[in-house]
């Protein structure tokens, strides 16, 4: 049976409230902002939100008032350094307070894969003598036979959305390019949704099994949109709209200006009003050589 | 061109490229210390390889400066393409020589903060974390750090250890059983080495077009001198002049051209 969903109806199953969302596996490619505006849309509260890096997805959704509790190794905004929604919830609580989990990249691959093994935490050398051994995501240090290690707690996302050049119906995907902690995210979390640019015929993926990087039996929905994870880049479709960051950097500084830009850009009819907004200029640019390179 | 003074991000750059060696390991962030790379493959490290976070190893000098890791002209041409955990694995294992690293605060024990300005409860500046740093300042055998010079950024004891040096008393490697931290921190106005018994920042060497007052005003620790007098950073030698030129051509990263 196919798994195809629409985007609507995809977020509508499987973002619910208070449930907790891992994205932007693949760390600044692939970040599934396709799916990020429509939670926006949808208004889906007390969300839990997790992610290594994710660019400016966290201030997004933090600045939209959907999220209660970050689990991050980085959250900001990539072109421009700090994330203004973010700053503003954790210094003036507005639009409302966020509780910071804090990890390292190399924590939150830990902690998912010890998820992901069914064992409540695994041991690592990094992070003693960082303040980060006192975040609230748990690190204990102990010691292994005279050697000071920190146990990392297993973290189990209720959801992934995965992003990925390619799938079939059966959620079958595959990811050129860097994966970062796709692999330990997929096999940690409840649930499994994969947002891919290119919905392939069934079997063109399947023949060749042993290059896929999701099998689809670890799938619940796939959904296809055309420029599903702009204005991050694609490998092989398209480039990093830095542009597009850079200019949310600067209407984001204002919450009044942050609203209109989600007026803009989010509260639209849907994706294909995104793109219509973009227009066919901006979008063949991303595409060029120019714009595929990401050179400043 | 080869009579050209170096303005102060170009000479932080060259200056801080120098500090990694050819056939070496390095784990590579973004922007100045992608620079600095990138710097060194295309003079005298041609052998390096350098590891990238989400995923990426690569052996060949990239074309141009790109903005982040993940773009194609990172990714194409590149020697693997993985999990970020296979690069963090081989890390903890003493695999990765050196890392480079930025900040928005350093102390004179080269411990940097990337994540709270004030208390972490109740932030004053929300910056937005370690994302890798905390691992390569733990787990590469030696740390390269870069930063702006200025009194906010360099400063007497850091709030917040996002990136661990030696510690709040130069001493917590020590007491952890670890080895590695800071080799040279290398700012925009001089650069300085750790290899006193303490631990502590000292002073060696200053860029050209810069006093002794002039680092001093800006550094938030007493000066502590490496020798009798500060040598000057060496002059950029035309190698380094033209692979700058080639990856920063517009002077977008280091404000030059």
């Amino acid at each position: 049976m196919s798994k195809v969903l629409s985007l609507t109806d995809a977020i509508h199953e499987y973002i619910t409230p208070h449930c907790s969302v891992f994205i932007g596996a693949a760390h600044e490619a692939l970040i599934p902002f396709a799916a990020v505006y429509e939670i926006i849309r949808q208004g889906t509260q007390h969300l839990t939100f997790c992610a290594p890096i994710s660019d400016i997805a966290s201030d997004l959704l933090v600045g939209a008032g959907l999220v209660d509790c970050i689990y991050a190794a980085w959250s900001g905004n990539v072109s421009g350094g700090l994330g203004h929604n973010l700053r503003r919830a954790a210094e003036h609580g507005v639009p409302h307070a966020v509780e910071m989990v804090d990890y390292s990249n190399y924590a939150m691959a830990l902690a998912l894969q010890a998820a992901a093994m069914g064992v409540p935490f695994l041991p690592t050398r990094s992070l003693n003598g960082s303040d980060l051994i006192r975040s609230r995501a748990g690190f204990e240090p102990f010691m292994w036979h005279g050697q000071p290690l920190v146990a990392v707690p297993a973290l189990q996302p209720d959801v992934v959305i995965l992003g990925v050049q390619k799938a079939d119906a059966d959620g079958n995907a595959a990811i050129d390019g860097p994966v970062g902690m796709t692999h330990e995210s997929l096999m940690a979390a409840r649930h499994v949704v994969v947002l891919c640019e290119e919905l392939v015929a069934k079997g063109h993926l399947g023949q060749e099994s042993w290059h896929l990087t999701v099998p689809g039996f670890l799938v619940d929905a796939v959904v296809a949109v055309p420029y599903a994870f702009h204005p991050s880049p694609c490998l092989g479709y398209y480039g990093r709209d830095t542009a597009f960051f850079q200019q949310y950097h600067r209407e984001s500084r204002d919450p009044q200006e942050f609203h209109q830009w989600l007026q803009d850009w989010v509260y639209v009819d849907g994706h294909a009003d995104y793109l219509r907004r973009l227009g066919k200029d901006r979008l063949t640019h991303v595409k060029s050589e120019e714009g595929v390179m990401s050179w400043p | 061109m080869a009579l050209k003074e170096p303005n102060p991000v170009q000479m932080m750059v060259i200056e801080a490229a120098r500090h990694i060696r050819d056939g070496e390991i390095a784990n590579v962030g973004m922007r100045l210390p992608l620079l600095a790379f990138a710097l060194a493959k295309m003079t005298h490290a041609p052998h390096a390889l350098g590891f990238f976070d989400a995923g990426i190893v690569r052996s060949l000098p990239v074309k141009k400066a790109f903005v982040t890791m993940c773009d194609a002209e990172n990714v194409r041409g590149s020697v693997w393409c993985t999990d970020m955990m296979d690069l963090m694995n081989l890390m903890q294992r003493g695999k990765v020589d050196v890392g480079i690293l930025g900040g928005a605060e350093v102390d004179g024990f080269g411990n940097l903060n990337t994540s709270y300005i004030g208390p972490a409860d109740a932030p004053r500046v929300k910056l937005p974390g370690s994302g890798g740093a905390c691992d390569i300042a733990m787990l590469s055998r030696r740390t390269v750090i870069m930063m702006a010079h200025d009194k906010r950024r360099l400063v007497s004891r850091v709030q917040y250890i996002t990136s661990l040096g030696y510690g709040h008393d130069g001493r917590e490697r020590e007491r952890l059983h670890i080895g590695g931290g800071p080799e040279v921190l290398v700012t925009d106005r001089a650069t300085f080495t750790f290899h006193n018994d303490e631990h502590r920042a000292a002073l060696h060497s200053i860029h050209p077009g810069f006093t002794l007052s002039e680092v001093a005003d800006r550094t938030g620790w007493e000066i502590i001198p490496q020798g009798a007098v500060p040598m000057q950073t060496k002059l950029p030698s035309d190698t380094e002049w033209s692979a700058l030129g080639r990856l920063d051509p517009d002077g977008f990263w280091t404000g030059g051209g």
